[in-house]
Formats: C-alpha cells, structure tokens, sequence
C-alpha cells in the first residue's frame, strides 16, 4: 500500500474518531457538577434567581440537553469552537493565543529529552557495565521516578531563590520591553527550567530504552556478521544497531508529541507559563464548557496526527513494515 | 479646649508631615489570583476583577477602616432627616478614561439602568429606591421608599461602580466590545492584558486630583500556584501580596524576611465572615441541641493559632466585630466537650453520620475540615468529609445537598447588606450559594431583620440589632467560625498602599514608593 492511501484512509478514519471524542467529552463535562452560571454567580459573593437565570440564558443552557449537543456538534462539523462566555472572546482566539507558548515549551522539552536521551543511551550501551553506565541508569532512574510537581519546585528552589541564576517563573520579563534579540533571550531564560523539567522524564525514559534496545540488538547475528566484514564499532552501532534499536524511541516519541499542546498541565501551572495547559486547568475549574471541549478536541486531534506521524516514520526507519502490509 | 487644640494640632502634623514625603514615580507588582474573567466591573464582581477593576472604575463614595464614608467621585452629600433623600453633589473637571466629560448622566445610567440589570447585590439595595434623578450635571439625588439604613454603604466601587453612559447605552452590555478595554475615571488607566501572564495599567495623567496616583504603572501578575506567589515575593518578582495570595504557613517566613511589613488592615467593610452550613431540614443538623453540640465541640481558637497561623478572631455570632451594629453580649459558645456531649444524649443522638463539605479554596479549607472532624468525634459524631472541586461545593450548597458545608462571606459593613440575607426565610431560594442555605426559618425574626434594615437612627437599629444577637445566637442556625484575617503582605517602602476599608482594591490610588 502507499503511503499516500495509508494517509488518507487513516485521515478519515482520524475525523470519525474525533467527532466521537467531542460527543464524549461533551457529555463527560455535563454529567460533572456545576455548571458555567452557577461558577460565575458563586464567585460574584451575591447572586439572585433572575442573575443565574440571564446567565444560563446567555450560555444557552436553558435550553435542553440535546439541542446544546446538537448545537455543539453542528458547530465543530464547520470548524468553529464556539464561545467562551466567561473569557469574552472566540475558542479558537484563546487557543491560538496561548499556543505558542505552550509550543515552545512542549517542542524545546521534546528535543532536549530526544537527543540527550537516545544520545546518553547510546553512550551508555557502549560503556555498558562501566561506572560511567551505571551512573547514567542512576540518574535516569532517578528522574523517571521523581514527581515532576517535586522536581519542578525544588529547580525554583536552588536555580531561582538560592542561587538567583535563571526566573523562577513567568514566560518573560514582564514590563521590560524588550525587542528583537533581547527578547528572546529572555524569553530563552524563562524556559530553561520549565523545558528542562518537563523533558527531563521522557530523556530518562529514550534513555534507558535506547539502552537496553541497543544492547539487545547488538546482541543479534546481524550484528556479528558486520563486524565479522570488518566494519568499524562506530559504523556498526550507528548504521547497524541504531537504526534497528530506535524503533520502540520512536514509537514513545509519538506517544509525547501527542501531548504537545495539552500535557504540560502541571508545568505550566508551577511555573506560570501562559500555555494551553493552564487555559485548560482553568477552565475546567470554572465550567467554561466550549473553552474545555475547544482544548480537548486540539489536543485530540494532535494525538491522533501523531500517530499517523509515527507510522510513517516506522516506515521510513524500516522499510520493511510498508512491504510486510 | 486645650484637648481641642491639640486634637487639631496632632491632625494638622499628619497631614501635613506625609505630603512633604511622598515622592512620585515607581512600579508596582500585585499578585492577582486567580485570572479574572473580565475587568468590566459592572459585569463582572469577583475578587480578583475587584482588585484590579478597582484602580479604573470608581464611585460615589469610598469608606475609610472604620467605614466612614469619605469623597470619591462625590465631593459631599446630605442626607434628609427622614433618611430618604440622599442628594450628592459631584466633583467637577473628571473626565473618563478616552477623554469624555464625566456628569451625573453617567451616575444616574449607571445606578438605574445599567447595574439594576447586571448586578445582583446592589439589585437588592435598589429596591428600597424609588427615583435616581439629576436636576443638573453635578448632582445626583436617590429618593428612597421607605428608609434603608445601610443605603450609604451602597456606593463603593465593588458594589455601584460608575460606568460610562456614552459606551453602553443602548447596547447589549454582556457583548460590548468595549469590555476588552475598560474605561473609567480611576486613577490608572487599562494598558494591556496578556492572558495568562499579567494585566498592565498605567498612571492617568489627568487624574482630577493635582499629583495623584504617585506611581507611574500597577501590574497584577497571574500567578496560578501558591508556592511559586510565595517564590515570587521571595525572589522580588512582585511587591505586593494581597490577602489571602499564600498559604498561611508560608506567611511567617515572608513577614520575617527584610524589609517586609503586612497589615490586616483593609478588609473592614468585607469582613470576611467564616461559618459551617449546618443543614436545619434534615439530618441530625436539623436539631438545635445538635447544633448547640457543634458549637461547644469546636476548639476554634485552636484552629485559629494553628491552622490559621493566629490571623483573625473567634466569632461571636453572625454579625462580624467589624461591621456595625456588633455586640458581644450574647451567649458565647467556649470550647467544651463535655457540655457537647450532654446536648447530645439530651437529643438522643444516635451516631448517624454528618457529611462535612469543605471549602475548596486551598490547604488551609482541608486542614480547618480535618480538625473540625476530630472536635466531633471527640464528643461522638461520626463526620464523613466529603470533597470536591468548586464548581462541586458550588452545586451541592446550592442545591441543599450536604449536612454541614464550610463557607465565608463577606458583611459588606452593615447586617441588613451582608447579614441577613443568610437568615431570612424570603431567601431561602434553591440555586445560590448565598442566601438562607441551611433553610432556617423563623418568622418572628425575619419581621425583627425587615424592621432594623428600616430604622431611621442608629441607635435604634443598634437595639434592634442586639435583641436579634441574642435570639438567633441560641438557636445556632449555622456553626460561626471566624472573623477571617488575610494579611496584605507588602514591602515596607511602598507606604500608604492599605488606606481604606477595601485595602488593595483601591490602594495603588494613594501608594508611593519611598527611593
């Protein structure tokens, strides 16, 4: 099959599949307590009948279950994410406003845990059993077990508070007008310590599996026989061990650019990155239900390009998985 | 007259000693938290939108720490002897934020028309108003129907801010596109807003009062997480946490930093009032003698040196000791087990569970629950603590669905405002969390509440206000906690920042920083 009709067949399969989402998430978020009005009504200190009945209104929850649903499911079928009531603006204004930075972080976390990580496991399948190895599994095991609440606050604690070398928090320098150069820089700076702790798990995690996937390869007679035509070490461990090692890297790889846009919740939130994540957190919290399902579906939808993605590249890694299907 | 003179003297070299001092210039960082939805005040009431929205948008009137009535965008007032006109006379030369005159249209817009649609607690005080008139551009007279006693506590910027006629009239309020930049007459002026991030306000350069506001910009920074306020003060990000920003046992160690000063000041006309909804409708809560018991198994002084770090005090009753019209000479409820346990075997009480709702407002709501729960089962009852998210505690107290449910509300200076509303059988409406939620129901009180909001002089509706302690204390309709304390922690060069009794929501009007 080609990949051009893998990719299409695979698409609409992906639209059905996201269309069953937001009917799920829709009534999921319904069936939790509370609604927008009464969040709102609540948080004003006083509230009459007549204000939560204009509320309701206003968000059309006065109106019966199943023309909201039908409402809602009309609206995503023309690719708008509606209304956020509470925040006064458009869905797709709020996400598009908060995607970059959550881009940013969620992307510079991806590669720093990507090329360190499969970077380290190679060197430590080298090394294997050496002192070095087992400082480097160590290590790995150690920030795959931490909390990252833990080792988000303990990071502000020592670079931030302590030692005063990198912002605490916060997504840039707020009131310093910088442009240009500068302004990345700074911006840089804030996203040491968020980026370094978000891709500090899943580097642990490429880390080891590259690892233990370089050592069971190496292992096999294929390798033998290179080495046996008298190929150098770093010809056989890139070209002949790597390459068919990184299969499982890749597909957890996929796995965490899936969360690209909504899994960086608890990051963001430690450190104050204005990221969808936070958008969504809050939201829930507050009912906002067209903000919520607007970030639910993103991130949705996100996961489900990612596997598509991910099978490509399967496909490009090992040529033989097109040819097998 | 010696005493007069010195009196006058003492006032002269107060005001005068500061003025010298104040310099102008300066930044100010506040936490705001959470993000506030909007900051079109007359749409929007919550606390954080208060905090902010409260150096743009202004009112008639501002109340000092003892609630006095001070200036604002009134210069004077009087008030008739029957207590039912109230005429103000407005400042002349204030102009809104884009550059429009300010007048008494706007008043009478914002009062009559505007807020009467969008704004549930003043809602209530415009009952008692029957006219809002302007005989000319500079003042404003409310006529009312009968008299209402707490009236003048009705025109500070939280409750009847002053909105701008000629941006709202005749539009559909909720969707202007004009809330996304607010215009007031305040003393700052709305800048930016990067969600998520911070809400930037500059300095109003045409500020009607000569040399106001000293600071030059206010940024509220959206902090989500209540470790990393606490780092952002440590580290010098922001100069100013509002009450209630940090947990409370991280405020020792910032107050014991260099530099670092916090006062309680600047909650007097919210009064923050903390009580258990005690379910009268059903239950074991439905018997007084139980709900005796609580009062009298509770160590509250306990949890306020130790869960609330010694902040606030022990209440007394329903009406906070910073609102009007308190007295204490009333039967007050000591810490006592054993008097708790005789009320319980008096009632029978035979160990059906209580479900407790705590407050979802932080770690200090969870600990508060878990100590209550351990005062009862000291005296033997069974309490189950049931939690949720707010949106949860928000349904379940509204829809009656628990026995005892923590809650705090604000007294707003006067008990007719704040106070009765949580007594009253007239409120005892399904679908808020504000009113008679625990279903207390009686009638011979509710006619003492409607005659004391009416009484003409003070020291009538102080008696009446005392024979209502008396009665409604004995019957505990809800378990009275604490009078709340959320210290404003500040850095001690930013002076005057906490003047009145709305603290930070109207501080950044006179705050200076000293260089």
């Amino acid at each position: 099959m080609s990949v051009f009709i893998v990719i299409v067949s695979r698409l609409a399969k992906a639209a059905l599949t996201l269309l069953a989402i937001a009917i799920l998430n829709f009534l999921l978020l319904h069936a939790a307590p509370g609604d927008p009005a009464l969040v709102l009504a609540g948080e004003a200190g006083a509230a009459d009948e007549q204000m939560i009945a204009q509320l309701r209104e206003r968000f059309g929850l006065d109106q019966p279950f199943y023309v909201q649903l039908g409402k809602y499911v009309g609206s995503i079928l023309q690719f708008d994410l509606g209304y956020s009531f509470r925040q006064g603006a458009p869905v797709s204004q709020l996400i598009m406003d908060r995607l970059p930075a959550t881009l940013l972080l969620t992307l510079t976390a991806f590669v720093i845990s990507l090329v360190f990580g499969i970077a380290l496991g190679v060197g430590a399948a080298a090394r294997v059993g050496r002192a070095s190895d087992s400082l480097l599994t160590t290590l790995a095991l150690l920030f795959y077990a931490t909390p990252l609440y833990w080792l988000a606050l303990m990071a502000v604690l020592v670079f931030s508070v302590w030692l005063g070398w990198l912002p605490g928090f916060g997504y840039e320098t707020v009131g310093a007008n910088l442009t240009g150069l500068a302004r990345a820089l700074d911006i840089g700076r804030h996203l040491v310590l968020p980026a370094l702790t978000l891709g500090l798990f899943f580097m642990a995690v490429y880390m080891r599996m590259t690892r233990a996937s370089m050592l069971e390869v190496s292992q096999l007679d294929f390798v033998k026989t290179a080495r046996a035509k008298g190929l150098s070490d770093a010809v056989i461990r890139r070209r002949h061990i790597l390459r068919n090692a990184i299969l499982p890297v890749v597909t957890l790889a996929g796995l965490q650019a899936g969360q690209l846009v909504g899994g960086a919740v608890l990051t963001e939130t430690v450190f104050a990155w204005p990221g969808i994540g936070r958008l969504m957190f809050e939201s829930l919290a507050a009912r906002d239900y067209n903000t919520i399902l607007g970030v639910f579906l993103v991130s949705a939808a996100m996961v489900i390009l990612f596997n598509i993605v991910t099978d490509i590249v399967y496909r490009i890694v090992d040529p033989r998985i097109g040819a097998r299907a | 007259m010696t005493y007069l003179k010195a009196t006058t003297f003492l006032i002269a070299a107060a005001l005068a000693a500061p003025v010298a001092a104040q310099q102008a210039g300066g930044r100010l960082d506040i936490v705001v938290q959470p993000e506030p939805p909007g900051l079109m005040l007359g749409l929007v009431q919550n606390g954080p939108t208060q905090l902010v929205a409260g150096d743009i948008y202004e009112s008639l009137l501002r109340y000092d720490t003892d609630l006095v009535p001070q200036p604002s965008l009134a210069e004077s007032w009087t008030i008739s002897d029957d207590g039912l006109v109230y005429t103000f006379t407005l400042r002349e030369g204030v102009t809104w934020h884009d550059g429009t005159p300010f007048t008494a249209a706007d008043v009478v817009f914002s009062a009559d028309v505007f807020l009467r649609e969008t704004h549930a607690r003043l809602r209530s005080s415009l009952a008692y108003v029957d006219s809002i008139t302007a005989p000319d551009d500079l003042t404003v007279v409310f006529t009312l129907k009968e008299p209402f006693g707490p009236f003048i506590n009705a025109f500070e910027t939280g409750t009847m801010p002053i909105v701008p006629k000629h941006i709202y009239d005749g539009t559909d309020y909720a969707n202007n596109p004009a809330n996304a930049t607010p215009i007031g007459t305040g003393p700052f002026k709305f800048e930016a807003w990067e969600k998520g991030s911070y809400i930037h306000l500059v300095k109003n350069e045409d500020y009607y009062i000569d040399g106001l506001p000293y600071l030059d910009e206010v940024f509220y920074r959206v902090i989500p997480d209540a470790a990393a306020r606490a780092v952002a003060f440590e580290t010098g990000e922001v100069d100013v946490l509002p009450g209630g920003s940090v947990e409370n046992w991280d405020v020792p160690r910032l107050t014991q930093m260099d530099n670092v000063c916090s006062t309680g000041n600047g909650w007097e006309f919210f009064a923050p009032h903390a009580w258990m909804w005690l379910n009268n409708r059903e239950g074991p809560t439905a018997d007084a003698k139980f709900r005796q018991a609580v009062m009298y198994a509770m160590d509250r002084e306990f949890v306020k040196d130790v869960v609330w770090n010694g902040y606030g005090k022990v209440a007394t009753g329903p009406i906070s000791s910073k609102t009007n019209f308190y007295s204490d000479d009333v039967t007050i409820y000591d810490h006592n087990p054993d008097k708790a346990k005789e009320l319980l075997a008096e009632m029978g009480y035979d160990g059906t569970p209580v479900r407790l709702l705590p407050l979802p407002y932080g770690e200090t709501w969870q600990r508060w629950a878990e100590a209550v729960r351990q005062n009862l089962s000291e005296v033997g009852i069974n309490v189950e603590i049931e939690s949720t998210d707010v949106a949860g505690w928000n349904e379940k107290t509204s829809q009656w669905d628990y026995d005892m449910a923590f809650t705090y509300l604000y007294q707003y200076g006067d008990p007719a405002l704040g106070v009765s509303r949580n007594y009253t059988a007239d409120r005892i409406q399904k679908g808020s969390p504000w009113n008679n939620v625990e279903g207390y129901d009686n009638p011979a009180l509710d006619a003492k509440w409607a005659a004391a909001a009416t009484m003409v002089t003070p020291e009538e509706r102080a008696a009446a206000y005392l024979d209502i302690q008396k009665e409604i204390i004995d019957d505990v309709p809800v378990a009275w906690l604490l009078e709340l304390e959320f210290p404003t922690i500040y850095r001690c060069d930013i002076k005057d920042l906490v003047t009145t009794g709305i603290g930070v929501n109207d501080g950044p009007r006179n705050a200076w920083i000293e260089k």
